[in-house]
């Protein structure tokens, strides 16, 4: 097991990984720019509000994005995907995303494709927090089903 | 005075959960053995409908159900005709809302409300805004949304033919002056219409007294069943009404052509098969309320907060939106965590409270934020429950806050 891996059980690790991508989330600020999606996470609950953009291009998330009001768990997962998602092609992302929601889900998952976002592995004793910690997530996947639906 | 520890035994959720600190009550109360009887002898000694057999344990259950009218007659001061079962308070409001519409409120008459109101108290006249043409105006309140008569009397106009406010509010626990408010609404020519969700659990409601022309109020908030409410209206009111559902019970007889009798106030409200051991269940409720007496669980309940208050007030990581309320729930956030956040660390140390908007999502306009934590008592939370709370308040922080998922 490599070093970065044995840090990510660290729970102390962990929590700091959470509080500094809340305190400082990665990709926080939406854009203007022609041929982004855009979906705006505020029906869900009455307190998260989240806007997520992203741009898809020939397979590939060339861009990812969000912005918005919400909790430590959904800032920092919808950070987390960002970080996790930026560059990769759909396929790739895919792979991310179903492991994603396996850990969510308390179900099997591969640890190493989710990198920091294992911070997020003991929300399903919280079951309150699931939608935190899913929100962005569903965001990404409403705007990767969009794009497949337009070729 | 009342005595907590005796209270405190007749609910079995304190009894089940030692280890909770329970601050919902403003959401649902806890419920006394008393009430859960009631419902469940419902079901194991005398189910049936009601209003519709010829047999005894029918007559036994109409007599049950129709004689709640007089229990909550008794518990706000009106006649039993006035009082019209409803499902809750959102009921209420709805067919306030919407029987006024239908029979008073004319395109470009005015409703007046104010930003601290619940969702409830907004949304039904919303509706008549967006759909009749209905203007909607707001009532200056202060930071801790009290309205002050002065105010008031200034945003009252011969437009205004409703004045819809909660008597106490939901989430900062102000109490508005509504028999004073009543009075100038009655010169103006409007009708006060009373959100009492958050006051008739809490404090005597004497709705002769204060010369109201609506009050709706949920039971599920004063130790009785989910799914019940009270619309009281005066009767010369509620009998020009008209009923939002139509169907079983409250008609009196129809034809083919079309043609329906309804029956009288307050039958033609409650169409179809009511919550019939809810009602039975609230009326417990209110007996049980009146035995403990509401002067008095108003007063325990004013000097619990006081206490509480104060002590927050000297939590550094504490912000109070609402310390010089006396009454209510008690609202705040910790600085620099998100309201959810704090919740689930006080959630981490078996205290239940709720986090959001509350359903006031207009009330950021009046304490300049949209999340709060909103800790809210009844008459069976105790002194040592305040300190626990107090206790874990000390100690929320962002670490401690993602700490609950290591």
């Amino acid at each position: 097991m490599s070093d970065v891996n044995s840090m990510l059980n660290d729970p102390e690790v962990l929590r700091e990984l959470i509080m500094d991508h809340y305190q400082y989330p990665h990709h926080h600020k939406l854009t203007d720019a022609e041929g982004y999606q855009s979906v705006h996470m505020a029906s869900d609950s009455c307190i998260d509000d989240i806007t997520v953009q992203s741009l898809i291009k020939d397979g590939k998330i060339d861009d990812i994005r969000f912005d918005g009001v919400a909790c430590t768990i959904s800032t920092a997962s919808t950070s987390m995907m960002t970080d996790l998602l930026k560059g990769k092609t759909i396929e790739e992302a895919k792979k991310i995303i179903n492991n994603y929601f396996n850990m969510i889900d308390a179900k099997e998952y591969d640890p190493d494709v989710l990198e920091e976002a294992v911070a997020l592995k003991n929300v399903y004793k919280q079951a309150n927090r699931i939608k935190c910690a899913t929100i962005g997530w569903k965001a990404i996947n409403q705007m990767i089903d969009e794009s497949e639906e337009k070729k | 005075m009342l005595d907590v520890e005796k209270i405190r035994k007749d609910f079995p959720m304190i009894q089940n959960h030692p280890e909770l600190v329970y601050f919902d009550s403003a959401a649902t109360s806890l419920k006394p053995q008393c009430v859960i009887d009631a419902v469940t002898d419902f079901y194991t000694t005398h189910t049936c409908n009601v209003h519709r057999g010829d047999y005894a344990i029918a007559a036994q259950n109409d007599r049950l159900y129709d004689g709640t009218r007089k229990i909550i007659a008794k518990f706000i001061n009106c006649e039993p005709n006035e009082v019209v079962y409803t499902y809750n308070v959102t009921h209420a409001m709805n067919q306030i809302a919407y029987g006024l519409s239908k029979n008073y409120l004319k395109a470009g008459d005015t409703v007046l409300v104010s930003s601290a109101e619940h969702a409830s108290n907004l949304l039904p006249w919303f509706r008549l805004q967006k759909e009749q043409g209905i203007k909607i105006e707001y009532i200056p309140t202060d930071k801790q949304a009290n309205i002050h008569m002065d105010d008031f009397k200034k945003v009252l106009h011969a437009g205004v033919k409703v004045v819809a406010v909660a008597q106490v509010t939901n989430v900062l626990g102000s109490i508005q002056p509504i028999k004073e408010m009543a009075a100038a609404a009655h010169e103006a020519g409007a009708l006060m219409v009373v959100d009492g969700a958050q006051s008739v659990p809490h404090m005597p409601v004497d709705v002769k007294d204060l010369d109201v022309d609506f009050l709706g109020f949920s039971g599920h908030k004063m130790c009785g069943p989910d799914g019940t409410g009270v619309l009281y209206g005066r009767y010369e009111l509620l009998k020009k009404m008209a009923p939002i559902f139509e169907g079983g019970d409250m008609n009196a007889r129809f034809q083919s052509s079309g043609e329906v009798i309804l029956k009288e106030a307050p039958v033609k409200f409650e169409a179809g098969t009511p919550n019939i051991e809810g009602v039975i269940g609230m009326g417990v409720a209110a007996e049980y309320l009146m035995g403990i007496g509401m002067e008095n669980i108003h007063a325990y309940e004013k000097e619990l907060r006081a206490y509480f208050v104060e002590k927050m007030k000297h939590l550094d990581n504490i912000e109070l939106y609402n310390p010089d309320n006396e009454y209510g729930s008690i609202d705040f956030n910790a600085k620099g965590v998100f309201a959810q956040d704090a919740a689930g660390y006080l959630s981490s140390q078996n205290i239940a409270v709720r986090s959001g908007n509350h359903c006031a999502k207009i009330l950021h306009e009046i304490i300049g934020t949209d999340q709060t934590i909103r800790a809210s008592l009844y008459f069976y939370n105790t002194k040592e429950e305040v300190d626990r709370f107090v206790e874990a308040a000390a100690k929320i922080s962002l670490e401690n806050a993602v700490g609950i998922f290591f």
